[in-house]
């Protein structure tokens, strides 16, 4: 009997599963995001203090999570911390979004300061003239005009962490790669073309999820070039 | 005019190696205008922003309302509180709108009540004949309405002596004189006591109590305002005078 390879989609739960393993995508990227941005706010606002040590640091820190390729800082997270603190109770899942949200303050602390910095110097010395403190500028002046400016960048470092999630596979977190790839896999036999349905819908998938931000992005970058 | 607000005295200033302020003594009395003019370069802009501490100086002192100003950081923070200051670039917030940019400081930073300081912006914004662009964003103004709302940001403080540094200067011809109408009115009828940088000379000419006349860093002269005009004491503030065609 022929098979059509669409119907690989509609054996036993196979479509339901492959949007679970899109639930573990999103919400890990997300999570990481969540974490990463708070802290990459707050290291990009430290990086623009005088502070020497802490600038070193900071820049230290930066240039280890851009060195070093994503799929290593998996491993790293996945093997080395549980044998280094002792822990073996977390899941893949949970030292993926330290993994990722790690890189992710990282990526965005350069974004955040560079957003700062590039606040006009009249705009921080009126701030100081209406007897601000250093807080208070940041809080009311600063931040508020450096989010607008760093808005785009910010999504397309959301839509590159949405994609790199397809690495989760490597340290076993069933993601929705890893569960098309299972089903591709039981499903061999009966449906020798599968694979391209499985992979079509993950396309359509990552398509779906991805395209509106990087077209919101591309909206706010044209609009502020204006 | 009795009550001294400001005195300077011994000011020194440098950048780095290159001193630009040259034993400054001035004092300023309740109520009174101070015209500080000079040829570009002279320091007035530095001096300005020295006395608001947005420059530190390195020697001389400065006496505010009778008390010794402490020239650090928190101190200056409460002080720029009564020592408005409004800049030649336009500086509104561009995230706020126009009620928001004014009533921002008296709201966050001196914790007055939102609904007095709302009431108050308004009134202002009436006097300055904008009350129409409370809730425009600073984008939607022309130059001269941003100087005027960044006058009135500055006088919701509260403030008891205000700085005026060139702020008709990158305006269009046709805007200067609503500023310029403001700022006479605020001395006129609020007998606000400030310090005003401008390249205006008919305008310090009508407004003046008195002109300091700085040239490469030192006050050359200190000489009531119609005088001043009239007939200057130095050969360096006539040629001035004249090179402003005045
Ligand atoms: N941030 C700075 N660093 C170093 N030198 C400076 C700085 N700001 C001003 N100067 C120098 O200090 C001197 C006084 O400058 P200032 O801006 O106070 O002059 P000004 O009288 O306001 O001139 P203008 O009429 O052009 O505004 C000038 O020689 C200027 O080059
Ligand atoms: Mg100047």
């Amino acid at each position: 009997m022929p098979h059509s390879g669409i119907n690989v989609l509609f054996e036993g739960h196979n479509l339901v599963r492959l949007l679970g393993g899109l639930w573990t995508t999103v919400w890990i990227a997300a999570l990481a995001l969540v974490l990463g941005l708070s802290l990459g706010a707050l290291l990009g606002a430290l990086r623009t203090l005088k502070n020497p040590v802490l600038r070193l640091g900071l820049r230290l820190y930066l240039e280890f999570f851009r060195i070093v390729p994503t799929v290593v800082l998996l491993f790293l997270a996945y093997y080395l911390v549980p044998e280094l603190f002792h822990v073996d109770s977390l899941p893949g899942s949970w030292m993926a979004v330290i993994a990722f949200g790690l890189w992710v303050a990282a990526e965005f602390s350069d974004i955040v300061r560079g957003a700062l910095l590039s606040v006009p110097v009249h705009q921080r010395e009126s701030g100081l003239a209406l007897g601000m403190n250093r807080w208070q500028l940041f809080r009311y002046v600063l931040l508020p005009q450096a989010l607008k400016l760093e808005l785009p960048a910010t999504i397309n470092l959301a839509t590159r962490v949405i994609k790199t999630t397809s690495l989760l596979m490597l340290i076993s977190v069933m993601d929705v790669i890893n569960i098309g790839q299972q089903i591709i896999e039981a499903n061999n036999t009966t449906y020798r073309t599968g694979v391209f349905w499985v992979y079509g819908v993950i396309f359509i998938f990552y398509f779906v999820v991805d395209y509106p931000l990087s077209r919101w992005a591309q909206r706010l970058a044209a609009q502020q070039k204006v | 005019m009795e009550t001294e607000i400001l005195k300077v005295t011994h000011l020194n200033k440098f950048y780095g190696a290159r001193q630009v302020l040259f034993d400054v003594n001035f004092t300023l009395h309740q109520g009174e205008v101070l015209t500080l003019l000079g040829p570009s370069g002279s320091g007035k802009s530095t001096l300005l922003r020295t006395l608001n501490g947005l420059e530190a100086f390195q020697a001389g002192t400065l006496t505010f309302n009778g008390q010794p100003v402490v020239a650090d950081e928190a101190h200056w923070q409460k002080l720029r509180q009564k020592i408005g200051m409004v800049f030649q670039s336009y500086d509104l917030f561009p995230n706020l709108t126009v009620l928001e940019n004014i009533t921002l400081a008296p709201v966050k930073i001196q914790g007055r009540s939102a609904a007095t300081v709302q009431a108050e912006a308004l009134a202002l914004l009436e006097r300055v004949g904008l009350s129409a662009y409370a809730k425009a964003y600073p984008r939607e103004l022309s130059g001269g309405q941003k100087q005027r709302i960044a006058i009135v940001r500055a006088l919701a403080l509260h403030p008891e002596l205000m700085l005026f540094d060139e702020v008709t200067a990158s305006l269009d011809p046709e805007m200067v004189r609503g500023v310029l109408e403001i700022i006479k009115q605020l001395s006129q009828e609020a007998a606000m006591t400030m310090i005003i940088v401008t390249h205006e000379m008919n305008f310090a000419a009508q407004i003046a109590d008195r002109v300091l006349f700085l040239a490469d860093g030192k006050i050359v002269e200190d000489t009531p305002g119609q005088q001043f005009f009239a007939q200057p004491q130095t050969q360096r503030a006539q040629e001035f005078l004249d090179s402003m065609d005045f």
